[in-house]
């Protein structure tokens, strides 16, 4: 398995020496939506009931930033790899397409709780967030991560350009993360939005995880947990099959 | 018998309605040096990816020292190190952490002695730890050589490696690696450059639309093209029953005449004493690797 670890490895690298731009930025941009979000809505929105709106919102755009940052490390990583055709280094080694996987999975995961521990670092002290119960907020961070980051190699492994990845991230990505109640409870919302809202696996993820720091959700955390874990299994198992048939990199 | 460095067995491959591979049989012994030839699109670089595993076969078998490529392709992978023509690197590191990765992915660690010889012998030393972006483009191509070795395989595929390459490292790059060739390596070399592969290369594979049409030691494919050719200068006209040997005229008054063998030679001396031509100048030529090329794609 040193193969497995030298990639693992180089994927760390890869936004670990860019860090002020894979790591800081997405936490300067979560910090700014606190301070804008939590001063324009602090007194009109209800949330849980005890729980402080800024308190509530900042597990909420640190799910975020753990859950796009993990898609944008694996996608941009293969994307970028195939169009300069340095793909190559790692195609012509002896990686079986599960060392592949796995390595790019876990670099991935690993960038979305290194962005997301930033954000709660840099917000969490002064809007006092209680932490429930740490082993929800770990699962869902990690399986959580683990969903997008299997959909940012399946997107990558399909995308042979910059503008095919981009119109996945702005116009899938984007959408369901703003809108699976990171800046709201979907309680809130008239009930055919609260309907369309659970066929957001986005909204399992945010929810579980806001569960383990306040222990109240908008639905149950074991459910979330299955529609998350089942999400993960699935998207995996496209990606290792796609890597197994070498979809777009072997041709 | 013992396993051949590489070995295809009745390849084909094809995309789309492209066939880039009919049928490809092909057996390298290990420590050749073997030139694989072809204008662009024969399918050079088409059967370099099926052994290396970046593309897979339509049909047929493909082995590595006796490893298929497919059932295999861990023991295949690791016995051969392909320099892709394309000049790609990661601009994320260094030239040191480029080769250190590489030779991770291999399942080789703690490689800094041989990796400091690989860059010794690549002119690459001085050069460790700058970021390849910052590399002139003969350095990067340098590099990829050095990512082709560093786990040390017995077969190295070599595929247009002088591409747009200066002259002094071409030099440098082919005493290196006929050096490897001397050390027991194995060498496949595709080139454009006819008497790179005729100097370098004991055995010389001819592609064309995907079929192997000459295949065969250099020396007797030089020896196909049978005759050979006069260059000559005279102080007159050149006589009528020689016009039609005539292959090129110079604006010099330089004539070249293509001869069957070389016994015409003497027909042709005859022939400008009885007239009373007497010459200037007069060289006899072998023909050339590109010549036999040219002729061989004409034929077939």
């Amino acid at each position: 398995m040193s193969g497995f670890r030298t990639l693992f490895y180089k994927e760390w690298l890869r936004f670990w020496k860019v860090s002020v731009q894979t790591v800081l930025a997405p936490v300067l941009t979560a910090l700014l939506y606190l301070l804008v979000f939590a001063h324009a809505l602090r007194d009109r929105m209800e949330v849980f009931p005890g729980v402080d709106y800024v308190a509530f919102l900042v597990p909420g755009l640190a799910m975020m930033s753990v859950l796009q940052n993990a898609f944008a490390n694996s996608s941009s990583s293969l994307m970028q790899s195939k169009m300069t055709g340095n793909i190559v280094f790692v195609l012509l080694p002896p990686l079986s397409h599960l060392e592949f996987f796995l390595a790019y999975l876990l670099a991935a995961v690993a960038r979305g709780m290194v962005v997301g521990a930033g954000v709660l670092a840099a917000t969490g002290w002064y809007a006092g967030v209680p932490v429930a119960n740490a082993v929800w907020v770990l699962a869902f961070a990690l399986l959580g991560s683990g969903v997008m980051a299997a959909l940012g190699i399946v997107a990558g492994m399909q995308s042979d350009k910059i503008d095919q990845l981009a119109a996945f991230t702005n116009f899938i990505i984007l959408p369901l993360t703003f809108l699976s109640g990171v800046f709201y409870s979907i309680r809130t919302l008239p009930s055919f939005w609260q309907s369309v809202s659970h066929l957001n696996p986005v909204f399992y993820m945010i929810d579980g995880f806001r569960y383990g720091f306040f222990g109240v959700s908008d639905t149950s955390p074991w459910l979330s947990l299955l529609i998350v874990a089942g999400s993960f299994a699935a998207l995996s198992l496209l990606g290792i099959q796609l890597l197994k048939a070498g979809y777009k990199l072997r041709h | 018998m013992t396993a051949a460095a590489i070995e295809t067995r009745g390849i084909t491959k094809r995309y789309g309605s492209v066939q880039a591979l009919a049928g490809v049989d092909l057996r390298v012994e290990p420590g050749e040096f073997f030139g694989l030839l072809g204008p662009n699109g024969a399918g050079k670089t088409t059967l370099i990816s099926v052994l290396s595993g970046l593309a897979r076969a339509s049909g047929g078998e493909a082995r590595v020292m006796g490893h298929d490529v497919l059932r295999d392709y861990r023991e295949a992978r690791r016995a051969l190190g392909v320099v892709p023509q394309e000049l790609v690197f990661d601009p994320f590191f260094t030239v040191r952490e480029t080769l250190e990765i590489q030779a991770g992915y291999f399942g080789l660690r703690n490689q800094r002695a041989w990796i400091d010889e690989v860059l010794e012998h690549l002119d690459l030393t001085a050069k460790a730890d700058t970021n390849m972006r910052a590399l002139s483009g003969g350095m990067k191509r340098r590099v990829l050589v050095g990512q082709a070795l560093v786990h040390k395989p017995p077969v190295i595929i070599l595929d247009e490696p002088t591409a747009g390459v200066d002259v002094e490292l071409r030099q440098a790059l082919w005493s290196f690696i006929r050096r490897l060739n001397r050390d027991g390596h194995t060498i496949v070399l595709t080139t454009h450059y006819l008497e790179e592969a005729e100097a370098l290369c004991g055995r010389i594979a001819m592609l064309k639309q995907g079929r192997i049409v000459a295949l065969d030691r250099t020396d007797r494919l030089l020896k196909l093209h049978s005759g050979c050719y006069v260059e000559l200068r005279l102080d007159g006209a050149l006589p009528d029953s020689l016009q039609v040997l005539v292959a090129e005229r110079r604006d010099d008054g330089t004539v070249r005449l293509g001869l069957p063998d070389y016994g015409g030679l003497e027909n042709v001396l005859r022939i400008l004493r009885e007239d009373g031509v007497h010459i200037q100048e007069l060289e006899v030529m072998q023909p050339d690797l590109e010549e036999v090329f040219v002729q061989i794609m004409r034929s077939s």
